[in-house]
C-alpha cells in the first residue's frame, strides 16, 4: 500500500521481500536529510535544551526526550523508535522519555507515504535509517562539545550510556552537563553509523516504555482527555449512507437532566450534556426523521450483484509472466471464486475527538494515525488556517486503519463550532460500528491448470475498492491499486504461467478504507484457499504440494517446513480439532 | 433528576450529583475524572469497564450508581494496593502482556478478582472469569500465562 515520492509504486510485500529495494531506499532518503539537518525546529519548547533535530531533546539534567514520528496503537513502536534513536545517540535508556510528535509533515512525514501517517507496517522500514542518522548526528555534537572543552580530538572520545569519555585522560562528562555547550555545535555531515555488532539496545528484549502506565490506569488515550469546562457529546448519524437529517424534534431531549444543547449537522445529530450519560439519554429522547437519500433501498444483495457483475469483466493487468492462455489450455482445469465481506475495525476505543473551537484557533485532543491530514481537514471544518489548528495526539486504543481517516475529527469540529466550551465527542459502540470506513468487499477469481501435480498456469483476478485511489491518489497509477493486488502479484510459488488482473469496483454508498493486514488479508486468504483446493485436486498433501513449488523462495520454504514440523503435520489429532497450513510471504 | 450521591471509591469518600440510574462508568470517567476505567460497549459485552464492588468484578457501564452506595468500589487506579492486583500488574509487565492496552484495565480487574477468590486457577477457572473481557489486539495467550504466573508467584 506504499508509494515513494517519485510515485513509483512499491508494495508492502515488496518492501518486505526486498524485490524493489532500490525504489524503497530512494523513497526514504529524500526526507531523511531534510528532517535531520534542517536547522528550523518544530514549535515545541526547546529553551534550555539541546535540540539537535526534530527527534531529540536533552536538558541539563540529562533527561532525554525522544519525539515519536509514528503513533503508538499497541504495536510497540514508541519503544522501537526510542531504541533506534538511543542506540546511535548512546543515550542512557533510564533517562529516555517519549513525546507524541506535533503535526508537521516537514519533520515527521513517514518517508514511505510522504505524509505523517502510521500504517501499512511501514514504521521501522521507513524510519530505521533516518532515526539512526538523527541519533548519530546528535551524539557527534555532544562529542564535539566535550572535545572542545577538553581540547582534545573528537575522535579520541567515546560514548556510552549518556556520557562522553576521554579514556586517555580519564575524563568524562554526562550528556546533561554537555547539553548547553552542544547547542553551539553544528551538526556534522555524513556521520558514520554504528556497526551492528556494536549495538547495545537494538536486538535486546528491552521492556516497553508504554506499558507501565497501562497497568494502573494512568495511560491517557484520546478518549481520556479532560479539559476545564468540558462537556460531553454523542451522535446519531444517518443510518443510510448518503442520507441527511430531515426533521428533528428535540422537545423531550432538551428536558433531560444534564442536556445542554442539541446540534443538528447535515448528516448527524449530536446531543451535548454534562456527561456521556446525559448525552446518551438526550439522544434517545430525540425524534429524528431522516431523508434517507438515494441509497434508502440498497441491500447487501444489490451490492454483491454489482461486484459479481464487475468482476466478470476483464481487469487491468497487474502482472503477467509466461503465456497464460497457452498455459490454461492444457492440463487439469481448476476454477474457484472467493468472496470476502465488509469488515468493521471495531477498535476497543470507540472513535472520538475532543475539540475546543475558540475565535482564533481550534484545539483538538484525539488519537489519530494521520496527524497532518487531521489538521488540514479540521482547519477546513473550522474555517481557520491550518496553522491555527492545534492537534494533541494520544495513545490509540487500537487503530487497525480506522484512524487513518479524519471523519470523526471533522464531525467533532463541526459540533464544537456550535458552542464556546470544549466538547468531547464519543461515538457509542453501535454508531462506531455502523459508521465505519469498512474493509472493502472483494471477489477473487482463480483459474489454474495442473500438470504433473503442479500448477502450470495461474490466473488471478481481484475485484474490489481502490482505497489507494482515494487515500493516496498519487500512488494510484494505470488503474492498479497496489494494495488491492498486494500479495497477489508476488506469491512465493513457481508458477510458470502467471497472470494477475485488477478490477476496480467501488460499492455503492458504503465507504471503504484500509484494514489491519491491508491487501494481503484478502489475497492471501484466496490464494491459499485455492492452493489447498488444488492440492486436493492433485491428490497431494497440502504441505508437500506447496513445498514442490517453493524452489525459488528458500525462506518461505524454510518457514513452511518449520511450521509443518512444529505443528506435528501428518500426525493424528483429537476429535473436533483441525489443522491447516498457509504460506504468506 | 440529579441527586447528591456519596460513594467509597478506592477507600476515599466521593460526593457528587448524578441521576441515580446513571452507570458507575460515567460517574468515574466524566464526573470524577478517573479515566483508567474504559468505555468499550456500554452494554456489558466487552469488559473494558470492569471494576470491583466489594472485591467482585462487575461491569460498571451497566451498574447504576445508586446500587453501589455503602459498598466499596475499587478501580484500576488502586487495584495495585490489593495483594492480587499487585501480583497481576507485575506479571502483566514481566510477560509484556499488553499491546494497545485499552482493554487491559478491565482484564487486570477481572484477573485480580479471580485470583482473590481462587488463588490457583486452572484453565477452566480462567476461561470462566475472563471470557467476558475482549481484547481486540488478541493478547489472550499472554493473559492466560500471566494469570498463572501471578498465581504461582514466579519471577521472570
Amino acid at each position: 500500500m506504499i508509494a515513494d515520492n517519485s510515485l513509483q509504486a512499491v508494495s508492502r510485500r515488496t518492501l518486505l521481500t526486498g524485490g524493489l529495494a532500490a525504489g524503497f531506499v530512494l523513497a526514504f532518503h529524500l526526507p531523511l536529510r531534510a528532517a535531520v539537518n534542517e536547522p528550523e525546529q518544530p514549535k515545541d519548547a526547546t529553551d534550555g535544551k539541546f535540540a539537535p533535530n526534530a527527534f531529540i531533546r536533552i536538558d541539563e539534567t540529562g533527561r532525554t526526550v525522544l519525539i515519536m514520528p509514528q503513533v503508538e496503537m499497541g504495536q510497540g513502536i514508541y519503544t522501537s523508535i526510542s531504541m533506534i534513536l538511543a542506540e546511535e545517540l548512546d543515550a542512557d535508556w533510564a533517562e529516555v522519555a517519549v513525546l507524541h510528535a506535533p503535526p508537521n509533515d516537514q519533520f515527521y512525514a513517514n518517508p514511505v507515504f510522504g505524509l505523517q501517517a502510521t500504517g501499512g507496517s511501514t514504521s521501522i522500514r521507513a524510519w530505521w535509517e533516518p532515526l539512526r542518522a538523527a541519533g548519530a548526528s546528535a551524539r557527534a555534537m555532544l562529542v564535539q562539545a566535550a572535545a572542545a572543552q577538553w581540547q582534545v580530538e573528537p575522535a579520541s572520545c567515546t560514548t556510552s550510556k549518556g556520557e562522553v569519555m576521554h579514556t586517555a585522560s580519564g575524563r568524562s562528562l554526562s550528556y546533561g552537563a554537555l547539553a548547553l555547550a552542544a547547542v553551539e555545535q553544528s551538526p556534522p555531515k555524513d556521520v558514520p553509523l554504528k556497526d551492528p555488532k556494536d549495538f547495545v539496545y537494538i536486538g535486546q528484549p528491552l521492556k516497553r516504555l508504554d506499558t507501565p502506565d497501562k497497568v494502573n490506569g494512568k495511560a491517557v488515550y484520546g478518549i481520556d482527555a479532560i479539559l476545564p469546562g468540558m462537556k460531553f457529546a454523542t451522535v446519531a448519524a444517518c443510518p443510510v449512507f448518503g442520507g441527511k437529517v430531515g426533521k428533528v424534534d428535540d422537545s423531550a431531549a432538551v428536558k433531560v437532566a444534564g442536556v445542554r444543547k442539541v446540534v443538528v449537522l447535515d448528516d448527524m445529530v449530536a446531543v451535548i450534556g454534562d456527561h456521556m450519560w446525559a448525552a446518551k439519554k438526550g439522544l434517545e429522547a430525540l425524534k429524528i426523521e431522516w431523508n434517507k437519500g438515494p441509497h434508502a433501498e440498497l441491500t447487501t444483495r444489490d451490492i454483491w450483484q454489482d461486484l459479481r457483475a464487475a468482476s466478470e469483466k476483464d481487469g487491468v493487468v497487474a502482472k503477467s509472466v509466461g503465456d497464460i492462455a497457452t498455459g490454461l489450455a492444457s492440463g487439469d482445469k481448476f476454477e474457484a471464486s472467493f468472496e470476502l465481506p465488509f469488515l468493521a475495525h471495531a477498535s476497543m476505543e470507540p472513535i472520538n475527538a475532543t475539540v475546543h473551537v475558540r475565535p482564533d484557533a481550534c484545539e483538538i485532543w484525539t488519537g489519530t494515525q494521520i496527524m497532518t491530514r487531521v489538521q488540514s481537514e479540521a482547519a477546513k471544518a473550522a474555517g481557520l488556517p491550518v496553522d491555527k489548528v492545534i492537534i494533541n495526539n494520544h495513545l490509540l486504543g487500537g487503530g487497525f486503519g480506522r484512524k487513518l481517516e479524519p471523519d470523526m475529527v471533522i464531525a467533532a469540529v463541526k459540533i464544537a463550532k456550535q458552542v464556546d466550551y470544549p466538547v468531547k465527542v464519543v461515538w457509542t459502540r453501535e454508531e462506531d460500528i455502523q459508521h465505519d470506513v469498512y474493509r472493502p468487499i472483494y471477489r477473487d477469481q482463480v483459474t489454474a491448470s495442473l500438470v504433473d501435480g503442479k500448477v502450470a498456469a495461474w490466473k488471478y483476478k481481484v475485484a474490489g475498492s481502490a482505497v489507494i485511489a482515494r487515500w493516496l491518489p498519487s500512488a494510484f497509477e494505470k488503474g492498479i491499486d497496489i494494495d488491492a493486488v498486494d500479495a497477489a502479484v508476488e506469491t512465493p510459488y513457481d508458477f510458470p504461467n502467471f497472470h494477475v488482473e485488477y478490477v476496480r469496483a467501488e460499492p455503492p454508498a458504503v465507504p471503504t478504507g484500509f484494514w489491519r493486514g491491508v491487501g494481503p488479508n484478502n489475497n492471501v486468504f484466496a490464494v491459499e484457499c485455492a492452493m489447498d483446493e488444488l492440492a486436493r485436486k492433485a491428490g497431494k498433501d497440502p504441505v508437500e504440494f506447496r513445498r514442490s513449488m517453493l524452489t525459488k523462495s528458500p525462506r518461505a520454504l524454510a518457514v513452511l517446513n518449520l511450521a509443518a514440523e512444529k505443528s506435528g503435520w501428518g500426525q493424528p489429532l483429537p476429535p473436533r480439532v483441525g489443522r491447516g497450513i498457509c504460506v504468506q510471504p | 433528576m440529579h441527586m447528591a450521591q456519596t460513594l467509597t471509591i478506592n477507600g476515599e469518600t466521593k460526593s457528587f450529583n448524578a441521576p441515580p440510574e446513571m452507570p458507575l462508568l460515567w460517574v468515574l470517567r466524566d464526573i470524577l475524572g478517573m479515566t483508567g476505567t474504559k468505555f468499550g460497549c456500554g452494554i456489558a459485552q466487552c469488559g473494558a469497564c470492569t471494576v470491583h464492588v466489594d472485591g467482585k468484578a462487575v461491569r460498571s457501564c451497566v451498574l447504576p450508581v445508586s446500587a453501589v452506595e455503602n459498598r466499596a468500589v475499587t478501580t484500576i487506579e488502586a487495584v495495585g494496593d490489593t495483594p492480587s492486583g499487585a501480583k497481576v500488574q507485575k506479571a502483566w509487565l514481566d510477560l509484556e502482556v499488553i499491546q494497545c492496552g485499552y482493554c487491559q484495565s478491565g482484564q487486570i480487574m477481572a484477573a485480580a478478582a479471580l485470583l482473590a477468590e481462587t488463588s490457583h486457577p486452572d484453565d477452566s477457572d480462567i476461561d470462566a472469569a475472563m471470557a467476558g473481557n475482549i481484547c481486540r489486539c488478541g493478547t489472550y495467550v499472554r493473559i492466560r500465562e500471566a494469570i498463572k504466573q501471578a498465581a504461582n508467584g514466579r519471577q521472570s
